[in-house]
């Protein structure tokens, strides 16, 4: 499969990249990794008239200590996420997560700031963000912006992104040490797309649940907070019984992957799953 | 049309491009190295892997512009001086292929886990080689030769 014709230029830096966006008139694409734009180009369902190649912006590679949260630039590839040090010890869920995307050839290419903007609902780190309450810059010509990430992903493969806007790094909280985590999807293959995923953080008070955020992937056209769940945690229920109301709020596709009761039944076990892990851990 | 330099298997490339032309057709069809297969084209079957700047990559799925500058490696750079490379020689040893379509795939990323030092168990091995699918599901002879290879390569240091 080829792509349709694109003219292709090379961003020199972030502002460059955000002056050739503005350029285009929203029909140029900025390209990262490409492991998300690259097939849609193939299947046509992208037919942007230029694409503009971030993916030389080393600078935007890093995770940074920013004492209370940790930075994470948004051209960081997939495989220096999951093996680094700093967020292995302050905020595991995300190096964890990232090392569950696709698989190494993909974690070789993808980058965060490209699956945040992608706004793929089954895409794995957004609905990680969505739950810890991370916290999206974004740079556009009058300069930056933080997006929290409750308000960043407004529909399927849509974001509060504006089309010269480009995102260009992620904060994460640092986890209290008392703070029980878990990421659990459900796939057919292991490289799939997950079918229904769970990110789970439960917040601990002297060892009793003090609290807990939840975020869904695949379970609507966003990711989803799990608020039902959350609020029967803090009440004081059991795993298996804040984990019966996880789909409230809930719009399940249907697709080859499974049907939307199908996923209505996985994401019950699938959160009962990732709740005992988190509490266990 | 854009200008873009590749060095592969060591041989430097100057080549004009269509930013539309995928990486495993500039290597197939512009430079005759056919040694790396287009299986399903989508980024799932792992049959194009190569290398770039070491680096275990799906060609399929990236652009030749994208990779200007790069250093890559594909199946028919891993041979020198006329020996094989430890992992071909242990695919060889342990008969890890049946039809042989997924094959330089395969290799590709194996050196790829076994040289960034992520091929240090089975299990390990079977997580790391996700990304490629043989369809005579021959799994049980490849993980062995990898296991093999890495300690071949484990040793030759």
């Amino acid at each position: 499969m080829i792509p349709a014709r694109f003219d292709y230029d090379v961003a020199e830096s972030a502002a460059h990249a955000i002056e050739l966006l503005g350029a285009g008139g929203g029909d140029t694409k900025l390209l990262a990794g490409g492991h998300s734009l690259i097939p849609a180009l193939k299947l046509r369902i992208a037919r942007p008239a230029k694409l503009v190649d971030i993916g030389r912006l080393s600078d935007l590679a890093y995770v940074r200590d920013g004492g209370t949260h940790v930075a994470i630039g948004a051209l960081s590839r997939h495989a220096a996420v999951a093996s680094n040090p700093l967020l292995a010890e302050h905020c595991p869920i995300v190096s964890y997560t990232a090392g569950q995307i696709g698989d190494p050839q993909v974690r070789h290419r993808g980058t965060l700031g490209g699956t945040l903007s992608h706004g793929d609902p089954a895409s794995d780190l957004p609905a990680v963000m969505l739950a810890l309450g991370a916290e999206l810059v974004v740079q556009g010509k009058g300069g930056e912006r933080v997006i929290p990430a409750t308000e960043l992903f407004t529909g399927v493969f849509e974001t509060a992104l504006a089309p010269d806007e480009m995102l260009v790094e992620a904060r994460v909280p640092k986890l209290a040490a008392s703070t029980g985590w878990a990421y659990v999807k459900a796939n057919r293959r292991a490289q799939d797309w997950a079918t229904v995923g769970v990110a789970a953080l439960v917040h601990r008070d002297d060892g009793a649940v003090a609290g807990a955020s939840i975020g869904l992937v695949n379970m609507g056209g966003t990711p989803l907070r799990a608020r039902a769940t959350e609020d029967a945690l803090a009440g004081g229920s059991s795993a298996a019984e804040a984990a019966a109301l996880v789909t409230d709020g809930t719009q399940p596709p249907s697709d080859q992957a499974g049907s939307s009761e199908y996923r209505a039944h996985l994401a019950q076990v699938i959160t009962r799953r990732a709740l005992e892990q988190a509490l266990g851990n | 049309m854009r200008q873009v330099a590749l060095t592969v298997n060591g041989m430097r490339h100057e080549l004009e491009l269509e930013p539309r032309e995928l990486l495993v057709y500039v290597l197939r069809d512009r430079l005759k190295l056919t040694g790396t297969n287009v299986g399903c084209d989508t980024s799932s079957c792992g049959a194009c892997t190569v290398l770039v700047d070491g680096e275990s990559v799906k060609s399929c799925t990236v652009l030749g512009v994208q990779a200007d500058g790069a250093e890559i490696t594909t199946i028919e750079g891993l041979a020198a001086n006329g020996s094989l490379h430890p992992v071909q020689q242990a695919f060889h040893d342990h008969h890890a292929l049946q039809c042989g379509y997924c094959t330089p795939g395969m290799v590709m990323a194996a050196v790829s886990l076994i040289e960034h030092g992520e091929a240090t168990s089975e299990a390990a091995i079977r997580e790391g080689l996700e990304g490629n699918l043989c369809r005579c599901t021959g799994y049980h002879n490849i993980v062995a030769a990898v296991q093999d290879a890495a300690g071949a390569m484990g040793r030759a240091r």
